[in-house]
């Protein structure tokens, strides 16, 4: 498979990232809790091993990017990943058996997606207090809306063709059909959409964080790297600008990518 | 000897914006190793007949009536036994073998399902029943196919693909739908060829729906000829084809082209257009199109009855 030359130019980028992401603890003798009062809120300079400097209690800002980066890609990955299960599986079931049941399961996708997000969040948050997990079921919750509605459009129109009416003739139940004759043919538009979800979780989950909502300290997600450095944007930028150029490219990377994607599947027959 | 298929009075309705009569009391039965053909012009429910007796009717459709196969009835019958019964005793071939086949699964991976579900076999030895199916529909290079996907397959290889599907579990009954209609004449009369062969060495009943009578006339012991709904006439495909009763069973053959003849200026056809199913006739449904009808035909519906050896629903049938 090839790409667009700009779409393999930004997957090679995004490897690299994910590299150096994985990487990132093996490069630098600094932990991302250990604090210098020697270089507090200090500058980014090669000689004292805080190569993208470090934050106002000290802490190496390298080591802190990188830990976020792997945060804010293992969350936009997992949450992507639920959302692909539960929106397809979802989605397929409500475009195979149509009337009633898809009449019901949509509806309850969109009172889902009436719901604001934000008071949601806070609820559950307040409720069983903070941790990663929740973010995980919080975002795949929501995540799966959109999906679950692609995967019975496209499931509407596979179904009346005739190889799905040959495999009914043919005594094949309906779990069966779905399973191996539905989900594999609307494949191409469910891969693409799941690429462009994954930034789109990332920038939510940034939010949040952003918000005080997300990862708690001392691990980090972009979002709560970039909370702090805009609370020293004036005295400190790098602390500001580092996980923001971060989370730039690591977007702009995962967008152009899933355009890529999009425009090579939308070539095949 | 029982019955195969047995279909009394089946009427199904499709219920849109106007309540739409595809099938109207049908009756007709199907014997072991019998081969009984279907025809009718578009639309006259020779297709939708079959439909609702396996249970493929869409959402909109009403179907009352009865139908038994091997003496059970099926009509209404839960999912779980109809899909027992469909695809390993009573199967189907469908008219476009191009869209019948998943495009995404090797053939053998396709074949190999049908025994793996009904039969319980391993996917090895379903694969090498698949093999030997393939050898007997006349597939060449057999092993090679199994590998190979949809597309890289002609249209007569798939369809041969198709009735070996429906003949893997050795049904008892083989319903063709117009298996002939998507493909070029050559392979059409190859079909044809395979489809006779396969009835005598498997003994299995066939239904062969067509709109072509060249292509029931070839095969079929018995016709059923349809029009709007109903059944017009049926008898022994001999004596149907020689001495039709109905007249629009002789207008259909009046528009065989007959090559041994001399040229003709213009092909034969039958004037005007089918009845609108959403608005039933009074009387006989062909008599606009009839041209014999008198006042009695348009103003009472004939039944089917018995004249000689078949059975006709004309009130002046031709004579013998």
């Amino acid at each position: 498979m090839s790409m667009n030359r700009g779409a393999m130019i930004a997957l090679w980028i995004l490897l690299g990232l994910v590299a150096l992401s994985l990487a990132g603890p093996w490069l630098n003798p600094n932990t991302i809790d250990a604090l210098d009062w020697s270089h507090v809120a200090s500058s980014p300079a090669l000689a004292n091993a805080h190569w993208f400097g470090t934050d106002r209690l000290g802490r190496d800002l390298f080591v802190r990017t990188l830990e976020g980066t792997r945060m804010s890609l293992i969350v936009g990955l997992v949450a992507s990943a639920v959302s692909l299960a539960v929106g397809v599986s979802y989605g397929a079931i409500c475009g195979y058996f149509g009337g009633r049941t898809d009449y019901w399961m949509m509806r309850i996708v969109e009172i889902l997606s009436g719901l604001p997000l934000i008071f949601f969040v806070i609820f559950l948050t307040v409720i069983f207090g903070r941790s990663e997990a929740l973010l995980f079921v919080c975002i795949g919750a929501v995540g799966w809306l959109t999906m679950a509605r692609i995967v019975r459009g496209q499931t509407l129109s596979v179904r009346r063709r005739e190889f799905i009416e040959a495999a009914v003739a043919s005594g094949a139940g309906p779990g069966r059909i779905i399973a191996r004759h539905i989900i594999p043919n609307v494949l191409g538009p469910v891969i693409v959409y799941a690429t462009l979800t994954v930034p789109q979780i990332i920038l939510f989950e940034s939010f949040l964080s952003f918000l005080g909502l997300g990862v708690q300290e001392p691990h980090a997600s972009l979002g709560t790297l970039i909370a702090e450095g805009a609370v020293e944007m004036q005295g400190a930028p790098w602390i500001l600008l580092v996980p923001g150029i971060f989370l730039a490219v690591l977007l702009l990377c995962l967008n152009i990518v899933g355009d890529g994607l999009r425009d090579r599947l939308a070539q095949e027959p | 000897m029982p019955e195969v298929l047995r279909i009394e009075q089946l009427t199904i309705d499709f219920l849109s914006a106007e309540r739409i009569a595809a099938v109207r009391e049908v009756s007709l039965q199907v014997s072991p190793g019998e081969c009984l053909g279907i025809v009718g012009e578009s639309g006259s429910g020779k297709s939708q007949t079959f439909m609702g007796a396996l249970g493929l009717l869409p959402r909109s459709a009403r179907a009352t009536g009865s139908v038994r196969f091997e003496g059970r009835e099926i009509l209404d019958a839960p999912r779980a036994v109809l899909n027992k019964i469909r695809g390993s005793r009573l199967s189907m071939v469908f008219q476009d073998p191009m869209s019948s086949l998943t495009p995404h699964l090797r053939i053998g991976t396709q074949l190999a399902e049908v025994l793996v579900c009904h039969r319980g076999m391993s996917w090895r030895e379903s694969e090498l029943a698949a093999l030997r199916m393939l050898d007997r529909v006349r597939v060449p290079e057999s092993k090679r196919r199994l590998r190979q996907y949809p597309h890289q397959l002609s249209g007569g290889m798939r369809q041969r693909v198709m009735i070996a599907m429906g003949l893997l579990c050795e049904p008892a009954l083989m319903i063709a739908d117009e298996p002939t209609t998507a493909l070029d004449v050559t392979v059409q009369a190859q079909i044809i060829d395979l489809l006779r062969t396969l009835r005598h060495e498997y003994g299995t009943a066939f239904v062969l729906i067509s709109h072509d009578l060249a292509v029931v006339g070839g095969l079929a012991d018995r016709i059923l000829v349809m029009y709007a709904g109903r059944v017009v006439e049926s008898a022994a495909a001999r004596d149907l084809l020689r001495r039709p009763r109905h007249p629009y069973t002789a207008e259909l053959l009046r528009c065989v082209p007959d090559l041994s003849g001399p040229p003709l200026e213009r092909m034969p056809s039958l004037p005007g257009q089918p009845p609108d199913a959403a608005q039933p006739a009074a009387g006989c449904e062909f008599a606009p199109r009839c041209p014999f009808a008198v006042e009695l035909c348009r103003a009472q519906r004939p039944p089917l009855r018995r004249l000689g050896p078949g059975e006709v629903a004309c009130h002046f049938p031709l004579p013998s």
